[in-house]
Order: C-alpha cells, then sequence, then structure tokens
C-alpha cells in the first residue's frame, strides 16, 4: 500500500489515499470545486474545464532530491497555467487555490462558454431547482450575458432516445456524463456523440434504441436539464415535492430508493407519487437504480386497489366493517385449528412475515412459503455473511451466477457483478447469464444438469484457490426441487467459508423478501393443491395461486381469508377478504437476497380503510389469544429480534443507522444537484450467518 | 547545397527503389538493425540534436528513450495527417522520396523495438496512401520488411492508415484514438504516448519530415548533421511558403536562415511587388508577426522566432500583403478552428462558435467597437483553459492581429 | 449480399492490417470502403460494419458524423471540394468558387441538376502553393486537382459527363 498523502487546500491541511484526485480530496473537507463533467463514479475526462485551480508543488532540488527551503518552509512553485483538478491526483506537499482570483475567474468564464449556447429556459425545465448549471451559476457565474441572443446555437428539443428517455439537445452540454455511464458503468454503449465542435449532439442508433434497464440514471447524472424520463418530465417541480425513504420491493436486491411525493388537485387533492430516485446505498446499489424500481410503482397508486374489507356473503363478496371481517376470519380459525394452512409470499415484509408466523405457530398450522424456487435452507446458513460488500470483490474473490439471469431479475447485482469483474475477480457463469462478455468460465449444463455442474466445479483452481466465493443462484429454467438441489451444491462449494465476509451464497429470489420468509421459518412444499384441498381454512397473504393457475379454483372447502392490494383471482374466490398498505403507505422492512435488513418508510397516506398486513394479522390473533405486535412494525421487529436468532439485535433504530459514504452526495452540492439523495434514513443491518452467531 | 529530405529535388528518380538503394537506400536501416543496439540509434538521434517538424519541436532521441520498456508491444506512429493550413511538406515528402521517409520509419520502429508501424495519413492523402502501399509491398519483396530482417531476428511491419477529414487528428492523442476507431478527440495528458499509447501500449508519434531525416543522420552521423542549422535548431527544414509570394513552394534550408531569405530570395518576393504586411510562421495557428525589418530578418530557427512572441511551429510560412485586411484573415483563421473544434473542451467549442459570430457581425459591417473589444476578450478567455492545444492555436491570430493590426479592425466597424 | 461477401478481398485486406483483438481500428477503412462504393455510409451500412467489427452500430456512426469525409446522406456522384481555407483564399479561392458556382448554376453546397456534382468549400487540403484547388471525392476515391482555372474544371466537368453518359 502506497503512503497516505498530505496536501493544503484552500489552506486546510487534508491527508487523502495516495491517488486521490484534487477534486475529490476538496470535497471530504467541505470544499465544493465546480464540477460538470467529472462524475465520481466514472473515469475523469476532464473535458469540461470547470474545475480549474491553481496548483503548486514543492520545488525540488535536482541535485539532492530534497525540497528547496525558504523561510523554513518547502518553496512552492505554481505552474503557469491552471490545471483541471478533476483529473490532477494529489501529491505530497501540494498546495491547491480554488478560490483564488485566478481560479474564481477561470471558473466563471468557463461557465460563461457553458452559458452561450445554453437556452436558459430554466422556468420551463424539469432540472430547474435541482440543477448543477443553474446552482454553480448562481455561486460562480457571470451575472449578466455578453453573447448576442439571436446568435444563440440552436438545437432540437423533446427528442425520444427511446421508450423512456428523452433528449433537449439545446440544453445538453457536452459532458458526456451519459455516454460514459452507458459505456463505463451500463456496458452498453449505445449512446454516443454525433458531430463536432459546437454541432456536437448526443445520439444513439441502437436497434432497439435507448433501452437498457439502467436508462433512468442517465437522467439523474445529466447536470442540466437535457435528459428526462417520460415518465416524470413536467410532472412537476423540483421544490414542490417532499421526499420519502424507502426500499424498492421488485427484486431481492433491496435498492434504496426515494419517493419524491406531491399533492395534486388532478388526483382529487390526494398526495401522489412523481418519481423513484435512487438513495444512496455504497453496499447495495451505490447511486444506482433499474428502470423498473424508477418506473414499475404506479400500480400501487392503482384505483383498483382494494379500499374495505369484503366478506362472502349469498356466493358474492361483500364490503363489510373491519370489526366484522376480523370477526369472521377468526372464527373460521378457531373451529378449524391445526387443520388451517397460512401461506404467504416474499411480497409481505419481515414483520408481516414474522406475525404471520406467530399466528401459524400459535394455531399449530403449516406455513407454506409461496415461491417457484428453493434452497433458502442453504442461503440461511451460507448465505453471504456480514461485512460482506460487492465493491470489496476484486482479484482473489470468484464469482459464480448459476441459473440467474442476473440483467432480468436483479439487475443492479448485474452491474455490481459486472463491476468486481472488471476489477479482477474471476466469473463463472453457469446455464445462460447475459454475463458472457464478463466470464472467464462458462459453463453450460443439460437440463436437469445444472446442480450437478456445479459441484463438478468443486476441484477447480478458481474455486479452491479463491480467497472469497460468492455464488448467486437463480431458477432459470428450474423447478422448486431443482433450484433447492443447485443451492445445496453451492453450499457444498462453501463449506468453510461460513461466516466469512464476502464469501456465501446469495438467492436471486423471485420476490424481493423471500430471504425473510426463510429465515422466519416458511418453506414452500411440493404439492400445494393437496394441502389447499385438505385444509379447513387457508390464510393466504400476498400471493395470488389460484389467479396464476397454481391453484384448481376452489369449490367448497377451504375456508379462504386473503390479504391482498388487488381483488386478485385467489381474492375473487376468498371468503373474507383484508384490503392491505402498499409499502409506500407504511413502515416497515425487508431482507434483501444479501440478508441485509432495511426499512422503508411511509411516502403517501394509507389508500381506503387498507392496514399493514402485520397489524391484520395482530387483529386476527387477538380474536384468537394468541400474542402478536401490532402496534407498531418497530415493535414487531423487536419482538422477531427477541425470538429468532437470525435477527438477534436488530431494530428500527440500528436500522436508520448511517456513516458517511463515498461520494458525498444530495448535498447543495455539485456532483449532482440534489437528483440522487443522500442517505440520511439508514444503510440497513447485514444478518450475521449462523456461524457468526454461534462465535 | 543538396538537399537531404527534399532528396528527390537532386535525384528525381529516387521514388524507383533501385536508384533509392544505389544512392545509399536503406544503408541507415541495416546498418542500425545489423550493427547497432536499438540504444545507440537513439543515442546517435540525440546526440543530432534533431528536433520534431510536426510543431512542437521536441527533442527526438529523448522522446524515443521515454518508451516504458516494460509494456510491449511497442508501436511507431508516423504522424501524415498534415492539416495545419499552409503546410503541405510532408506530402511532398511522401509523394517524392517516398523510400527516405518509410527507411526513417523503419530506423525509428528498430530504434524503440517495435514490429508494427502504422502511417496515419490525412483522408485526402488517397492516392498518396495508394503510392505507399506500393511502396511498401516492393520493400517486403526486396527483404527489407518482413521477418529476419538482414539476417537478424528482427521483424518489422509497416501499415498505411487513412483519416477521414478532421484536422484534430493531427494532435498525437487524437491521432491514436483515431487509429484505434474512435472520434479523433484527444486523450487527457499525462500519459504520454510513449507509456499509454496506441492500444494501450508504448508509442511514438514522430512527424513524416522529422522520421525522414533519420537515415541520413544513421549513415553520416550526428555530428555532421549539427554542422547545419543554429546551436539549438540542429538540421534542415522544409518551409512551406504560402499566400501572396511569387513562388509558393516548399524550401529545404538549415535552420537559422531569416523571413527575408525565405520570402524574397526563395519565394521570389511579393506578388506585384506589393509591401509585404504580415508573416504567419506556423500556418493558421500562428501569431501574426509584423513584417518590419526586424521581423524579416529574424533567423528562423526555433529560438529567434521566440523572440517575435511567435512560434516557428510546422515551418508553414503564409505571407500576407496590403491586399488584404487582418480582420478578413482571422476571419478565415477562425472558421478553420471552427470548424476543425472537435467539441470535447468547452472553451474551444464555445469560443470558436463564439469567435466566429463576432468576426461575422465586424465582417459584415454590423460591428462596433466593443465587438473588437469582446472578440479579444474572448480570445483571451480561451487561452489556457483548453484541453489540447488547437483551442489554444485559435487564438493566437485573434489576439495578435487585435494587437498589432488595430487600425484594420477600427477601419472594419468605422463605417457604422 | 452483404458487405463482407460483395468486397471480401478489401475486406479482408483491411482487416490484415491491425491486431486480431483491435478490430475497431478497421472502422475508418470500412467507412472509406463504402462511401466510395455507395457515395454515402447509411444506417444499413453501419450495422453491416457494427458487426464485422464488433461494436455497436451506435459507435459507427459518431464516426460518420464526426469526420467529415463520411457523408450520412446521398449527395451528387462526384463532390468536388474547393479549398477555401486561408493560403488559397490568399490566391483567389473565394473568387474560383463563386465563378465555378455561377457557371454550374449552383449554390455552394448545392448539386448539379443532373446530379452530377456536388460543389462543397472545405479546409485546407496541404497542396495551398497551386491554388485554387480542388478535390474530386467519388466512386474512385479522392483526387486532386491543383492550379486550377474556371474554364479547365468546367472541361473536366464536361469530360466527367461524357464519361457518365457511357
Ligand atoms: C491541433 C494539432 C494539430 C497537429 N497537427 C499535426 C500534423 O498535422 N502533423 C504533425 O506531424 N504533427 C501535428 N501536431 C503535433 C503532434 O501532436 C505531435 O507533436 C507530433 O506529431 C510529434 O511528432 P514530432 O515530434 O516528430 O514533431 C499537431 C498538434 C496539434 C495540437
Ligand atoms: S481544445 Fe478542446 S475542443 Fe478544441 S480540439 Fe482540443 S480538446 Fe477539442
Ligand atoms: S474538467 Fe474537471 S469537471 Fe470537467
Amino acid at each position: 500500500m502506497t503512503k497516505p498523502v498530505t496536501l493544503t487546500i484552500d489552506g486546510q491541511s487534508v491527508t487523502v489515499p495516495f491517488g486521490t484526485l484534487i477534486v475529490d480530496a476538496a470535497k471530504k473537507i467541505g470544499i465544493d470545486i465546480p464540477v460538470f463533467c467529472y462524475h465520481p463514479k466514472m473515469e475523469p475526462a476532464g473535458m469540461c474545464r470547470q474545475c480549474l485551480v491553481e496548483i503548486g508543488r514543492p520545488l525540488i532540488d535536482r541535485a539532492t532530491g530534497q525540497p528547496v527551503m525558504e523561510d523554513g518552509q518547502p518553496k512552492v512553485q505554481f505552474g503557469p497555467k491552471l490545471e483541471t483538478s478533476c483529473t490532477t491526483p494529489v501529491s505530497e506537499g501540494m498546495v491547491v487555490l480554488t478560490r483564488s482570483d485566478k481560479a474564481r475567474a477561470a471558473q466563471k468564464e468557463i461557465l460563461e462558454f457553458l452559458l452561450t449556447s445554453h437556452p436558459l429556459d430554466c422556468p420551463v425545465c424539469d432540472k430547474g431547482g435541482e440543477c448543477p448549471l443553474q446552482n454553480l451559476t448562481l455561486t460562480y457565474g457571470p451575472s449578466e450575458s455578453r453573447f448576442l441572443y439571436d446568435e444563440k446555437h440552436h438545437a432540437e428539443k423533446n427528442v425520444p432516445l427511446g421508450d423512456k428517455i428523452f433528449l433537449d439537445r439545446e440544453r445538453c452540454i457536452q459532458c458526456g456524463r451519459c455516454v460514459r455511464f452507458q459505456e463505463q458503468v451500463a456496458g452498453d454503449p449505445v449512446l454516443a456523440f454525433y458531430q463536432r465542435g459546437r454541432s456536437t449532439d448526443i445520439i444513439t442508433n441502437s436497434e432497439p434504441p435507448f433501452d437498457s434497464i439502467f436508462s433512468g440514471n442517465t437522467t439523474d447524472i445529466c447536470p442540466v436539464g437535457a435528459l428526462t424520463t417520460r415518465d416524470f418530465r413536467f410532472g412537476a417541480r423540483p421544490w414542490e415535492m417532499k421526499a420519502a425513504a424507502s426500499i424498492c420491493s421488485l427484486c431481492p436486491v433491496g435498492c434504496n430508493l426515494t419517493f419524491n411525493t406531491r399533492r395534486e388537485a388532478g388526483a382529487g387533492g390526494k398526495v401522489v407519487i412523481k418519481r423513484a430516485m435512487p438513495r444512496q446505498n455504497e453496499q447495495v446499489n451505490e447511486i444506482w437504480i433499474c428502470d423498473r424500481g424508477r418506473f414499475d410503482w404506479h400500480s400501487m397508486e392503482s384505483d383498483d386497489r382494494l379500499s374495505r374489507p369484503l366478506v362472502r356473503k349469498d356466493a358474492k363478496l361483500a364490503s363489510a366493517s373491519w370489526d366484522k371481517a376480523i370477526d369472521l376470519a377468526g372464527d373460521r380459525l378457531a373451529e378449524a385449528k391445526g387443520k388451517t394452512v397460512v401461506l404467504a409470499s416474499g411480497r409481505l415484509s419481515n414483520e408481516d412475515l414474522f406475525n404471520l408466523k406467530q399466528l401459524a405457530d400459535g394455531l399449530q398450522a403449516e406455513a407454506i412459503l409461496y415461491t417457484s424456487m428453493g434452497g433458502g435452507e442453504w442461503t440461511t446458513t451460507h448465505g453471504v455473511s456480514a461485512g460482506t460488500n460487492f465493491a470489496d470483490l476484486g482479484p482473489g474473490t470468484t464469482i459464480i451466477v448459476a441459473a440467474a439471469d442476473l440483467y432480468q431479475a436483479a439487475p443492479i447485482w448485474y452491474l455490481r457483478v459486472k463491476q468486481a469483474s472488471e476489477r479482477g475477480a474471476a466469473l463463472v457463469t453457469v446455464g445462460a447469464s447475459r454475463l458472457e462478455k464478463y466470464a472467464g468460465r462458462m459453463v453450460l449444463p443439460a437440463k436437469g444438469e445444472t446442480a450437478k455442474a456445479v459441484a463438478g466445479l468443486a476441484k477447480d483452481r478458481l474455486i479452491t484457490e479463491a480467497e472469497n466465493l460468492v455464488i448467486l443462484y437463480g431458477s432459470n429454467g428450474l423447478d422448486p426441487k431443482e433450484s433447492a438441489a443447485l443451492a445445496s451444491a453451492c453450499a457444498g462449494l462453501l463449506s468453510g467459508r461460513q461466516g466469512k465476509p464476502n464469501n456465501g451464497l446469495i438467492g436471486v429470489w423471485p420476490r424481493a423478501n423471500e430471504q425473510a420468509a426463510w429465515e422466519l421459518g416458511f418453506r414452500p412444499v411440493e404439492n400445494l393443491q393437496t394441502v389447499f384441498d385438505k385444509a379447513a381454512v387457508v390464510y393466504i397473504a400476498g400471493a395470488d395461486p389460484i389467479g396464476d393457475g397454481t391453484l384448481r379454483p376452489k369449490s367448497k372447502k377451504p375456508f379462504l381469508i386473503v390479504q391482498e392490494l388487488f381483488l386478485t383471482g385467489t381474492a375473487q374466490q376468498a371468503d373474507v377478504v383484508l384490503p392491505v398498505q402498499a409499502c409506500t403507505e407504511r413502515d416497515g422492512s425487508y431482507t434483501s437476497g444479501e440478508r441485509r435488513v432495511q426499512r422503508f418508510y411511509p411516502a403517501v397516506p394509507v389508500h381506503g380503510q387498507s392496514k399493514a398486513d402485520y397489524a391484520v394479522t395482530a387483529l386476527i390473533a387477538a380474536k384468537l389469544g394468541i400474542q402478536v405486535e401490532g402496534r407498531s412494525a418497530g415493535l414487531a421487529l423487536e419482538r422477531a429480534a427477541a425470538v429468532v436468532p437470525a435477527f438477534a439485535g436488530l431494530s428500527y433504530g440500528r436500522l436508520a443507522e448511517v456513516v458517511e459514504q463515498w461520494p458525498i452526495v444530495g448535498r447543495g452540492d455539485m456532483y449532482y444537484g440534489g437528483t440522487t439523495y443522500e442517505n440520511s434514513q439508514g444503510l440497513g443491518v447485514h444478518l450475521g450467518s449462523a456461524e457468526n452467531k454461534k462465535a | 547545397m543538396s538537399h537531404i529530405v527534399l532528396r528527390h529535388r537532386d535525384l528525381p528518380e529516387i521514388s524507383n527503389l533501385e536508384v533509392y538503394q544505389k544512392n545509399d537506400g536503406f544503408a541507415a536501416f541495416k546498418q542500425a538493425v545489423s550493427r547497432m543496439k536499438a540504444v545507440e540509434v537513439i543515442d546517435l538521434v540525440k546526440a543530432s540534436g534533431l528536433r520534431g517538424r510536426g510543431g512542437a519541436g521536441f527533442p527526438t532521441g529523448v522522446k524515443w528513450s521515454f518508451m516504458d520498456n516494460n509494456n510491449w508491444p511497442h508501436y511507431v506512429v508516423a504522424n501524415a495527417d498534415e492539416s495545419e493550413p499552409g503546410t503541405f511538406k510532408d506530402r511532398e515528402i511522401m509523394e517524392r522520396n517516398p523510400f527516405q521517409f518509410l527507411e526513417g520509419v523503419a530506423i525509428a520502429s528498430y530504434a524503440v523495438g517495435a514490429n508494427a508501424a502504422y502511417i496515419y495519413m490525412r483522408g485526402e492523402f488517397w492516392q498518396q496512401a495508394a503510392f505507399l502501399d506500393e511502396k511498401i509491398a516492393e520493400m517486403e519483396k526486396a527483404s527489407l520488411l518482413g521477418e529476419n530482417l538482414f539476417g537478424t531476428d528482427y521483424a518489422l511491419r509497416i501499415y498505411t492508415h487513412l483519416g477521414a477529414g478532421a484536422y484534430i487528428c493531427g494532435e498525437e492523442t487524437a491521432l491514436l484514438e483515431s487509429l484505434e476507431g474512435k472520434r479523433g478527440q484527444p486523450r487527457l495528458r499525462p500519459p504520454f504516448p510513449p507509456s499509454y499509447g496506441l492500444y494501450g501500449k508504448p508509442t511514438v508519434v514522430n512527424n513524416v519530415e522529422t522520421l525522414t531525416n533519420l537515415p541520413l543522420i544513421i549513415t553520416r552521423g550526428a555530428d555532421w548533421y549539427k554542422t547545419l542549422g543554429t546551436i539549438d535548431s540542429a538540421g534542415v527544414k522544409v518551409f512551406s511558403l504560402s499566400g501572396r509570394v511569387k513562388n509558393p513552394g516548399n524550401y529545404e534550408l538549415p535552420f537559422g536562415r531569416t523571413f527575408r531569405q525565405l520570402i524574397y530570395e526563395q519565394g521570389g518576393g511579393i506578388i506585384d511587388e506589393r509591401p509585404i504586411r504580415a508573416i504567419m510562421a506556423a500556418g493558421a495557428s500562428s501569431t501574426l508577426i509584423v513584417a518590419d525589418d526586424k521581423a524579416l530578418d529574424t533567423p528562423m530557427d526555433y529560438a529567434s522566432v521566440r523572440t517575435l512572441g511567435a512560434d516557428l511551429g510546422s515551418a508553414s510560412v503564409i505571407v500576407i500583403d496590403d491586399t488584404v485586411s487582418i480582420d478578413w484573415v482571422i476571419d478565415k483563421t477562425i472558421h478553420f478552428f471552427k470548424h476543425e473544434s472537435c467539441g470535447k473542451c468547452t472553451p474551444c467549442r464555445e469560443g470558436t462558435y463564439w469567435m466566429q459570430h463576432i468576426v461575422e457581425r465586424i465582417r459584415s459591417g454590423s460591428g462596433v467597437q466593443a465587438d473588437v473589444d469582446l472578440l479579444y476578450s474572448v480570445a483571451k478567455q480561451m487561452q489556457n483553459k483548453c484541453l489540447c492545444a488547437l483551442g489554444e492555436f485559435s487564438t493566437m491570430a485573434v489576439v495578435s492581429g487585435i494587437e498589432s493590426f488595430d487600425k484594420d479592425f477600427k477601419k472594419a466597424v468605422g463605417k457604422k | 449480399m452483404s458487405l463482407a461477401e460483395k468486397h471480401a478481398a478489401e475486406v479482408k485486406k483491411i482487416l490484415a492490417k491491425y491486431p486480431p483483438e483491435q478490430k475497431q481500428s478497421a472502422v475508418m477503412p470500412l467507412l472509406h470502403l463504402v462511401q466510395r462504393k455507395n457515395g454515402h455510409v447509411d444506417r444499413h451500412a453501419m450495422q453491416e460494419i457494427a458487426a464485422l467489427v464488433g461494436i455497436t452500430e451506435t459507435d459507427v456512426a459518431e464516426l460518420v458524423g464526426f469526420y467529415t469525409l463520411y457523408h450520412d446522406a446521398p449527395a451528387g456522384k462526384l463532390r468536388l471540394q474547393v479549398c477555401v481555407d486561408l493560403p488559397c483564399a490568399l490566391r483567389g479561392a473565394d473568387q474560383f468558387l463563386a465563378q465555378l458556382c455561377e457557371s454550374l448554376g449552383i449554390e455552394p453546397g448545392g448539386t448539379t441538376a443532373d446530379g452530377l456534382i456536388t460543389v462543397e468549400p472545405v479546409m485546407c487540403l496541404a497542396a495551398c502553393d497551386r491554388a485554387p484547388m480542388f478535390q474530386v471525392q467519388g466512386p474512385d476515391g479522392i483526387a486532386y486537382h491543383e492550379n486550377m482555372t474556371v474554364d479547365k474544371t468546367m472541361e473536366l466537368i464536361e469530360a466527367k459527363r461524357k464519361e457518365a453518359k457511357k
């Protein structure tokens, strides 16, 4: 390891790792150097020239190799030219002036250049209010234009780059962030510059056009209003919106989100979600999210949501009061006792699942996980351990991706695996994966042979010699039994590595919170239909087995209690339907596939009379005299922490803890201008592995 | 005196392989490969004082010695982009004295341990590229290129590669990007090509004329070469003379001859004997030198031209007389740079665009003095901020033109 | 027929110039090939080239946009590109261009009615001592014509017209 470097920036001394860029060193001590093209997640380009500063270096005596001294201090020599702080690494004894007259003049002059071609249409621009160009102009820029307005460069506006993203060519300042994002981060170089000089424009010529699953991120990092999403553009002004922290519920990655909301006349005076933005969690999603997380929350706001309890009357479902619905459900459960089945899915939060499990235990009922994938026994014992961080995976690490199409099923993991492989981790893919480009080894097992193929890697040097081994497994093309066998084979490769950070198994689950269901004791069954047919009461939460054809429409038996957001196929056949809140309306927590427990917060008011799943369960339990915590999600989790070994030590307080992350985002800062959100609501807690617990 | 680089002027048939070989052709390459260590070749070139003829004047041997020997393979790239307005010397060399140039490429390649060399030619040099391809094929046939050269284990291939119309591709890192099949935009430096060049490998980029000097330096020695030119600027230079002179063309002269000698003795003086007004010594990128007696009697070498506040650059001397006004001249240069700005960095992309609008306003007769001041200020504002030298170049004529030929601008805006 | 089939020998020769793992370098010569054969580079050709060297079509397109010798739209069969840069302009290039356009009855940048000739002003072509001059970009590549007059140019164009009729 090279020695840390000490330098002085605007009179403040700072010590940073060797190789740090001046702009980042300054940021660390609260000095914002204005930047446009620079982005800490990408290679510096040095092209916008906004970050010019004065740099002095200690004068070295050629003969002795020692610094020349002057008045007891090393003599510092300043170059004749300003230099770009985004491309210059720090060096020992360097003196940087970011606010000298010369530096300030240059920063102002570059801004003036940028503004010559900019349409200055801030009043109608989506970025207005959170725009780095606007912010920096106010801080550093000239106050009037010396350029004749009618000589301005004009270019096309509202150019669709694909289905999701629009480009305003006039607002573009050619910083190249979007182009570099696609090339360096997404690994899908479908954006480029056309023409040259002042005529330079962003284009895409790919077929289909700009359709990357990460495309929305370009609108966050665009430092002007040139790139906007079809979904949000003209939707709201940034200052009209409130922010609420959340966790994406669409896949097991658990990306940290911020929902922006606003009260709208158009929505009948309701508070509605206007957009989803990434919230920084460097260990999970860094500052990115996929387009599904960004756009697919709309269904939660649908008018088709259930707003009142329903009970079956004269063969039809009719509205009922909560009391009546809960009484009915409770009575039937009391009658059925052990002939009850509880069926839940990974749509539910930790608290919901825990309460359901408590209820099931109290009734001595079977707690079944509704899923198409098996193997969770192994992720609870061999899951990646506390301290694991994708960002640390590089040389010496082997990653296996088996039976999983991460790009589709867990897009941010696709990015993270790609990055790890680019840093030098060895990647082995088993089955089709879309990661072929990054894979050092591809295994294409015959049908039914996936587990065997993985087991066959046991003696491979990539496995035996790997310092770290991380395996992501899914259920692509596998039935639950096969995926369970695959997980077992993966665990075999991992034996002896349990409890070691940066080692372990990750389930690429079909639902966001399936890992928690396994940790809490839910298990899938092989023949659900038989179990269903034999039961007297089935209590289903967050699953639609009849609607999706897994179960036959029911005849008479069993009595069906369904807890749902919508009137699903299953709910339509239910005897009692209990409307629940979407995750955007309530508190809760999820356990990601990496076994990180993370908290989400309410963003919008509750829909109709719906209640949180955990609270509904608690009401039913209360009817049955079973102790279940329903007062708040936080208390429910604390109960879980007391009862479930894997959850030991968890509390909402701990989940809300944060530490400073790098890069620093979201402050009135110059990197993102506020459109990537700082995480002040919690980075979550990694569950310890079984081995960790023992030790 | 006989020519060194433009040897075809003395030996018109020198583009014939036999004729070239009869006149000591490939003796230098053979000598280097079979009797000298690479480092000896580098030291000899260092000792000769040869400086790059592409514009920057960097000592050639020193550049070669920067090659990173821990990273292989190495490449040599000949810079035949020749797009500076007023420059047309490399083209004549390649058309008329191809083997001496190719031998220079071969010597440089041997010196830095490259087994492949590319000649990056501006896209318009279509016919010249075809011609060089023929000459390369002749060399391969004569075992002057290929495997086991001169019975050693040294191997070399030379390839031509055409650009496609972009002045910026003369800048060496933009050239490398272009050669890699990308937009020709300059890279960040450092790292410089000798540590990170073509395909990320150590690469020497040298101008065609620089390379064409090498064979005679090897055969006749460093001391001989140093007897030509001045202490600071050794050897001969090909001056491309253009503009309002009677006999424009390339002239090979030792460094240190005066502008007067070039323009009046070689160039035959100004058309119609009109008074000379300004000299641009380095093509469109030049500072406008007021062509007074002091300037005309300044020796043309790197150091002396600098005393005029200008650079010799590629020694493309454009002569301006009193038939044109200086605002027209900078209108032309600004249009060139605006057209050629690659667009990567802000000051050049926006500055050239802005300057063009202002100069057009001035030229159209609707300008006022404040426009001249603004033009000057914009050019000044661009200076020292651009990513590569192109942006800087675009300001040279503007700033010096307004400073030294103020009257022309006053006149242009005086109509208002 | 695909590019690779139609011009198999040329494509092979081009690809052989560069290290096998650096096929992207071949984009420029491949674009020249298409430009010469088709008079411009269309999307289909870009797709073919992209596939040949293993990059995205967008990566090919950006080169077409950046370099002036590749054209994304058709024009006259022969592009007559007159240098009007400073050194040539000092020797009458602007007047030459204006008179030539007048003789042809087109504006600079325009194409003759028969679709044969497009006249375009261009930047320095490294022929400053032989102004007025132009290059002709067409199916045979690029050829220089130096020390030209309008009369000589019209003769040249007439000859090309006859040739084209044949
Ligand atoms: C905008 C620009 C254009 C240039 N054009 C050329 C050129 O056409 N030919 C050339 O040899 N060098 C040109 N150069 C200089 C090259 O970057 C480089 O210094 C040169 O090729 C090095 O070769 P030399 O050391 O033999 O001179 C140009 C530089 C800049 C900044
Ligand atoms: S100065 Fe900037 S825009 Fe101009 S050519 Fe160089 S890098 Fe490109
Ligand atoms: S050049 Fe440093 S931020 Fe753009």
